[in-house]
């Protein structure tokens, strides 16, 4: 039998509020393989960012746990990077010093000086920031500092890389332009990553599953979709491919049809409208 | 080629011209006639109340009164000079004595008496304030037990502090050859122990609103206690902490100028004190000037608070006033 890599092991989360224990996830179950891409997609509120806070460690689950290659995870560490949404980079430091910080308190001992150097801007050529390197978080724009959250987490060189939302704060294009980056260094690095996403198009486009939860409270995993596209995945070409189409309708109805809450149709119909948008999207990527 | 005139002296340059020199100088104009028509209607028992040219004669003779008497101090450093020349002359090995000049210190010398005291009470309160206030601020249940002491003791009196701050250093501070005033370290600790608690508590509050985004960053390194302040918290918290220290410098000096008068310790406070126990036809008019220069010193010691925030902040496009 096969070592499992990451297990999410019937994890329960309870929080303590005034009126009591409110229970935010029930029973989450995942075995998710080496080098998975899987997306995390769910209403607003379902419990998504609790389910990577767990596997971060930086909430304890009241009953179930999380195991990376055969050890309970107890604690945030290094081996479990985050990207967190709005970045979350230390606006007094540059990128370069950015990641620094991390490949320091990660690789400190282990690398020489020059050899930290040479680390720190390979991961930021990854990511392609090698130009704007020595700027700081405020000189630079919300999709740039968005590449330098992801490439302090790359640089800590994590087993698992845990990302919430990391583009929800982008425009459109500059969405897609990190998407294909994420795709490109996926595909290189082979990083396990669990993301969470509320863009459809996203998930389905970079996913190798689509874990879909059930509306909070107890939140659970609804349903799980398995997308078999061949890699690289090429969004253009996409557009028109019928498995695509077929994945995408699936997901969207996951959202909209079975976990729809009463009062949700001015929702339901605007992220339609979104999704609209992103058609216009790919095809102005393709006329330019 | 014609340069128009509006070419040198935009519409912009003119409004930011009157709006940061004219308008302000304006405001003093008005001010000084208020004051000069005001004061001709107040008679007190030390005479009419002196307006802004009465005040400013005072200020001359000041000046000149710090001139001629450094120009004593120079004289009688001379003397003693010659007249101890004069007797290794006779005698090489004749002792001599250097005697210290025992003036009257001048306005001038308060000044830079009152300035050495708030610095030194100002040092020590931060020196104290900004650790315990990363300490608590770092600890929830640090803070909710530091709290209600630093709540009950933050509105304290400097006169209150005064007599306890005075037994205490007579009954501590006793040696043969004191390095320094007693009256300095009364004043010096009264400013401290005032000054102490908006740079603690501002410290405190900047450090426990760090953005829990970026303690979660420190989780994930596993960084040390060390770096996380240095690295983290130190940086995030700095524009509070400087907010505290402006705030304790204003009130530090506040607070200087109330001690020196209480208990006659030199500085400022005692000149003030010294000119209205004279009660000359002048006292007045040199309370005023000293009231102005407390005003003024006061202003300076913000700005330069503010210069050193500018020069060491992180964030250079902060709007800082
Ligand atoms: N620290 C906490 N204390 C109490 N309740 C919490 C805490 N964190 C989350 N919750 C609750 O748990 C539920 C799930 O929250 P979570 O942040 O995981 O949702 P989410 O799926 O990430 O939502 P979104 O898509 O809006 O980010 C919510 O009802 C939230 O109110
Ligand atoms: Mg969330």
């Amino acid at each position: 039998m096969k070592r499992e890599h990451l297990n999410i092991d019937h994890v329960t989360m309870e929080f303590p509020t005034p009126t009591g224990a409110f229970r935010a996830l029930d029973n989450v179950d995942l075995v998710i393989d080496k080098g998975e891409f899987v997306s995390l997609i769910g209403h607003s509120g379902c419990g998504k960012s609790t389910v990577l806070n767990v596997v971060a460690g930086l909430y304890q689950a009241t009953a179930g746990g999380v195991i990376l290659d055969g050890t309970e995870v107890n604690e945030p560490g290094p081996d479990r990077a985050v990207v967190f949404q709005n970045h979350s980079l230390l606006p007094w430091l540059t990128a370069y010093q950015n990641v620094e910080l991390a490949v320091k308190q990660v690789f400190g001992r282990k690398k020489s000086r020059a050899e930290i150097k040479q680390w720190i801007e390979h991961n930021l050529h990854l990511v392609h920031m090698d130009h704007a390197m020595h700027k700081r978080p405020d000189e630079i724009s919300g999709g740039m500092k968005q590449r330098v959250g992801i490439a302090r987490a790359l640089a800590m060189q994590p087993k698992v890389l845990l990302m919430d939302e990391p583009f929800g704060a982008l425009d459109a294009l500059t969405r897609a332009h990190m998407q294909e980056s994420l795709m490109e260094i996926h595909a290189d690095l082979g990083n396990t990553v669990i993301m969470i996403t509320h863009d459809v198009d996203e998930a389905v486009l970079l996913s190798d599953r689509i874990v879909m939860m059930t509306n909070g409270p107890a939140a659970t995993i609804g349903e799980i979709l398995k997308i078999d596209l061949a890699r690289p995945r090429n969004r253009v070409e996409m557009a028109d491919d019928a498995a695509y189409n077929h994945y995408r309708h699936e997901v969207l109805q996951f959202l909209y049809e079975r976990q729809r809450r009463p009062g949700e149709e001015a929702e339901a119909v605007e992220q339609e409208q979104e999704s609209t948008q992103e058609l216009k999207v790919v095809k102005a990527t393709r006329a330019a | 080629m014609m340069l128009s005139r509006d070419k040198i002296f935009s519409t912009e340059d003119y409004t930011a011209f009157i709006s940061s020199f004219v308008l302000p100088m304006v405001a003093i104009a008005i001010f000084l006639g208020l004051w000069s028509a005001s004061a001709k209607q107040v008679q007190t028992s030390l005479g009419q109340l002196p307006g802004p040219s009465a005040v400013f004669q005072q200020a001359s003779n000041l000046v000149d009164e710090h001139f001629a008497e450094r120009e004593k101090e120079a004289a009688f450093y001379q003397r003693q000079e010659k007249r101890n020349a004069a007797k290794l002359a006779k005698d090489p090995n004749a002792k001599v004595k250097i005697r210290p000049y025992t003036g009257k210190p001048t306005f001038f010398d308060q000044i830079v008496t009152s300035l050495v005291t708030v610095f030194t009470g100002f040092v020590l309160a931060s020196l104290i304030a900004i650790p315990v206030g990363i300490i608590t601020g770092l600890s929830n249940n640090l803070y909710k037990a530091i709290n209600p002491v630093v709540q009950l003791l933050k509105p304290v009196s400097p006169l209150a502090w005064l007599p306890i701050v005075t037994m205490v250093v007579s009954a501590v501070y006793v040696t043969d050859d004191p390095m320094f005033e007693k009256s300095y370290l009364n004043s010096a600790i009264t400013v401290m122990l005032c000054c102490m608690w908006p740079t603690l508590i501002n410290t405190a509050v900047g450090v426990s609103s760090v953005d829990k985004d970026l303690i979660n960053v420190s989780k994930v390194l596993r960084l040390g206690w060390f770096t996380k302040v240095y690295k983290i918290v130190l940086p995030s918290a700095f524009p509070m902490i400087f907010t505290g220290l402006r705030l304790s410098v204003s009130i530090g000096w506040m607070v200087l100028i109330a001690a020196e008068m209480l208990a006659q310790n030199p500085g400022l406070g005692k000149f003030v004190w010294d000119e209205f126990q004279n009660g000359s036809s002048n006292s007045l008019g040199r309370i005023m000037v000293a009231v102005i220069a407390i005003g003024f010193t006061g202003f300076l010691l913000d700005r330069g608070m503010l210069m050193l925030q500018r020069r060491v902040s992180w964030d250079k496009t902060a709007v800082l006033r």
